[in-house]
């Protein structure tokens, strides 16, 4: 009787440690194959680089409905060396696009800003391209308390 | 009906680079909600957004659910010349409005 209490008790302790294990070990960075699929439209075969682009995005929001972000490039905005385009993508909405953004030149600052929706915690990622077509990128972690786009509607 | 708030400096000086903010009043309905009856609540959406100056485009972005509702966006130009800015939004179920400011520039 004692036996089979064991082997019960240790039968749980075996699961649910290893339904723990299962949770640690799920890669952190794991992007979906959607916005791999989203950014490879925009960028083609390029390579994105990291820098250059700086995401400004508050780290914690409570309210995933709006959530402020602003996007601004490092760059002299003259006709030689200037931003085409920024894009900004998202992790874990039903859709991996945000918002493209087209400038020129004449723009003068490469920065832009809106309000966007986020429906879960997750990693925002802002790609530019340059007038050389070379793409750099900007990540930022977003931790949300109340979730955009899940509520009910009336 | 003000529908769209624009924030455009009225005089500027020539060749300075000046913010322009634009807030247009739109649900923004992503088309993944459903209703406590479980139909799906269909999308109507801002898809595009551009801004002239005097007939040439500056600035122009693709918008997505992910634009939270009364989408507002700042953008930054450079002004050469006195002249008119255009806004134009266009979204889903036939959505379209404009929207213009003037700047003087010395």
């Amino acid at each position: 009787m004692t036996n089979s209490d064991h082997t019960t008790r240790r039968k749980f302790l075996s699961l649910t440690g290893g339904a723990a294990a299962l949770v640690i070990v799920r890669p952190v960075d794991a992007t979906p194959a959607m916005l791999q699929a989203a950014i490879r439209n925009v960028v083609g075969e390029a390579n994105v680089r990291t820098g250059k682009v700086k995401l400004d995005i508050p780290p914690l929001v409570e309210n995933g409905n709006t959530v402020p972000m602003t996007v601004s490039v490092t760059s002299s905005m003259t006709a030689d060396e200037y931003v085409k385009s920024i894009h900004v993508f998202n992790e874990k909405n039903p859709q991996p696009n945000v918002g493209n953004f087209y400038l020129g030149p004449r723009a003068g600052r490469a920065q832009i800003s809106a309000r966007i929706r986020l429906a879960d915690s997750q990693k925002v990622t802002a790609i530019a391209r340059l007038s050389d077509d070379t793409f750099w990128s900007a990540t930022a972690d977003v931790v949300v308390t109340l979730a955009a786009c899940t509520e009910e509607a009336i | 009906m003000p529908s769209a708030l624009i924030n455009v400096p009225a005089k500027a000086k020539r060749g300075s680079v000046i913010e322009i903010k634009t807030l247009m009043s739109h649900i923004m309905e992503t088309g993944y909600r459903h209703t406590a009856s479980g139909d799906v609540v269909p999308r109507d959406i801002i898809t595009s957004f551009i801004c002239r100056f005097n007939g040439t485009e500056v600035f122009r972005a693709d918008l997505f659910p992910a634009i939270a509702a009364n989408p507002f966006i700042t953008f930054f130009t450079t002004v050469t010349e006195s002249g008119k800015f255009e806004f134009e939004w266009i979204g889903d179920k036939g959505f379209s409005e404009t929207a213009q400011a003037s700047i003087t520039v010395e």
